[in-house]
């Protein structure tokens, strides 16, 4: 039975793997991305940046998902939209402070990552991607009509209001720090997570359900764990990002963004550590750059779903670590 | 006259927008589950295939003359060799790979052709007039039937039976029932099953673009047609069971008529209501109403 991961990569192992200890060319990786991410606002258009980072977070929390677990969800847009709308409402109307605003935001992605968790989990494969589509969609058009979130319009004008009482989000630098310890984070409890006793779990139900199940661990109760988990980053992602934007739109809940993720992941390297962050960062950087010509836009994506798919599959982080016979 | 306080005008009226809905929900989760079924992998570009479809019936019309009734061959014929020529290339490469890569690589060709279209014609709709044999209507007392809404009803039921016929009932679906159980034994009696999934694939996209020329007087030409009514869709395969063709006739039809009331009972819910039918039918059967084991 053929995983989604990279192919190849778990055929042969290049480094062996304890948990416990992090291998020292990750933490060359990690140093050099945190180094180069607190540089880049100084260069770069920090806007520009935050969007990236909030989809780098949503990114590793869908490649946790179908990375480590094996399981493809196309409907990962439903947990950023609604922590979007959840956030944005919480800050706007009852206003929340950014900081709870983005809790209140990550806690009801979480609870609706029990809901539909609880629903999909049983299945596998196609059926769990067309499963968590549909859930998506349905929350798609609840969104669509619900009172609160505004319909078409979205909820506007989002108060970014001060963080912790001392930092004052409008400024365009603060925000940029804040949205990087938030993803920063984010990427820490991806990354512990893989690489725990956990970690380990989720990887032999990925490799081998029916061995698993039969070594004694509860496979169903590890993948509805992970898929909570993803949900849940995916919510911080979504929340953030209503902040940084000052909008919750219905953008964010359709599903050419679950499609979208699957792209940024696909894109990056599915099951690596820094696959989906650099993913994130290409495909934001193309939508940025290609904005102009329109519809050429979903062409150029499609092409790379195609392209990827056929000769591609490990990524740019997964083909990088096979060059340098490291997993990234 | 008044049934549960709604005329029965409104009630009949969405009772045929329901079964119009369901013919489509039908030949489309007819297509998806013949493909299911052999290839095993769900075919997003069934959507921009269906589009494709109403588009070949509108350049035959624009460019050639040819009318509704030989587009009706037309655009299966032309979008399903199209369709050949994507497995041909690309999606036998995926078979020994995970099923999910198959999904993946339809998506991006969805994303390339509805692009494309897009750029060609833009979002808005291109008008195309149904055959003047099937223009006006009957009044039947108590609703008025539009002759090309019936016909639509009662051709894709046709076409999803004789399907039906041809996959349950004769040899040819004797080999593919066989093939889908085990290819590898299939093949080894003689059967060329490479060229069988071939074919069988090139007729699920022909289903798709066939429902694309039945749409097209209804919903006009429009290069996104197809993008949010395949995720409908994937509802109705999941409901009815994936692979199931008997599954996907009946929930077809039957979801497009219950959208139909809930329209008329409880509008609020007409967008969700088949995604709610969804769920209840995993918590009881995961597999679908007509599904064998996931």
């Amino acid at each position: 039975m053929s995983t989604l991961t990279a192919p190849g990569t778990s055929a042969r192992p290049v480094a062996v793997e304890i948990s416990g200890t992090t291998p020292i060319h990750q933490i060359v990786a990690f140093g050099a991305m945190v180094t180069l991410l607190v540089l880049a606002p100084f260069v770069v258009y920090p806007v520009f940046l935050m969007k990236a980072l909030c989809f780098a977070l949503f990114a590793c929390a869908f490649n946790l998902l179908v990375g480590y677990v094996g399981l493809l969800s196309f409907g990962h847009a439903a947990f950023l939209g609604c922590a979007g709308y959840a956030s944005a409402h919480a800050a706007k109307v009852w206003g929340f402070a950014p900081e709870s605003a983005i809790v209140f935001g990550t806690l009801v992605a979480a609870a609706l990552g029990v809901v539909i968790g609880a629903l999909t989990i049983r299945s596998r494969g196609i059926y769990f991607a067309n499963i968590t589509l549909a859930f998506a969609q349905m929350i798609f058009f609840f969104s669509l009509q619900a009172k609160f979130t505004g319909g078409e319009d979205g909820i506007q004008a989002v108060p970014r209001g001060t963080m912790f009482g001392v930092l004052d989000l409008r400024q365009t630098y603060t925000m940029y720090f804040v949205v990087l310890v938030v993803f920063l984070l984010g990427f820490l409890v991806v990354y512990r997570s893989i690489h725990s006793p956990f970690g380990q779990v989720l990887k032999a139900i990925r490799e081998n359900e029916p061995r698993a199940t039969s070594l004694g661990y509860q496979a169903e109760r590890y993948k509805l764990i992970a898929f909570v988990l993803s949900a849940t980053l995916a919510g911080t992602a979504g929340a953030t990002k209503a902040l940084v934007f000052q909008l919750a739109s219905l953008t964010d809940v359709h599903w050419t963004m679950s499609g979208e993720v699957v792209l940024m992941t696909l894109l990056g390297g599915m099951g690596t550590v820094f696959g989906p962050v650099v993913g994130a960062f290409l495909v934001i950087s193309l939508e940025h750059y290609l904005a102009q010509i329109g519809s050429w836009l979903t062409i150029v994506q499609g092409t790379i779903f195609i392209v990827c798919v056929l000769t591609f599959r490990r990524g740019v982080i997964g083909e990088l670590g096979r060059l340098l016979k490291k997993p990234l | 006259m008044t049934i549960f306080g709604v005329p029965t005008q409104a009630l009949f009226g969405q009772l045929l927008i329901g079964l119009i809905n369901g013919a489509f929900y039908a030949l489309l989760s007819l297509g998806l589950s013949v493909i299911f079924g052999l290839l095993n992998i769900i075919n997003f570009a069934h959507g921009a295939q269906y589009m494709m479809g109403a588009f070949v019936a509108y350049f035959a019309l624009q460019w050639t003359g040819l009318g509704y009734w030989p587009s009706l061959l037309l655009a299966p014929v032309v979008v399903g060799l199209f369709g050949i020529v994507l497995e041909r290339t690309m999606l036998k490469r995926l078979y020994q790979l995970d099923h999910l890569y198959g999904l993946l690589l339809t998506f991006g060709v969805a994303l390339v052709v509805q692009g494309v279209f897009r750029n060609q014609f833009g979002s808005s709709g291109l008008p195309y007039t149904a055959p003047a044999q099937l223009t006006g209507g009957y009044n039947l007392g108590f609703m008025f039937l539009p002759t090309y809404r019936a016909w639509v009803v009662v051709f894709s039921l046709v076409v999803c039976f004789a399907t039906w016929y041809v996959i349950e009932r004769t040899k040819l679906g004797a080999y593919l029932r066989a093939a889908t159980e085990n290819p590898t034994l299939v093949q080894a009696f003689g059967i060329n099953v490479p060229r069988m999934i071939t074919l069988t694939y090139g007729f699920g996209v022909a289903l798709a673009a066939l429902a694309g020329v039945l749409a097209a007087p209804i919903y006009q030409v429009n290069p996104l047609m197809g993008a949010d009514l395949i995720i409908v869709v994937f509802a109705v395969v999941v409901i009815g069971g994936l692979g199931s063709i008997m599954g996907s006739i009946v929930t077809g039809f039957g979801l497009g008529v219950i959208e139909g009331f809930t329209k008329v009972f409880y509008p609020e819910a007409s967008n969700t209501v088949i995604f709610v039918i969804m769920a209840l039918v995993l918590l009881v059967r995961p597999a679908g109403l007509f599904g064998r084991a996931t």
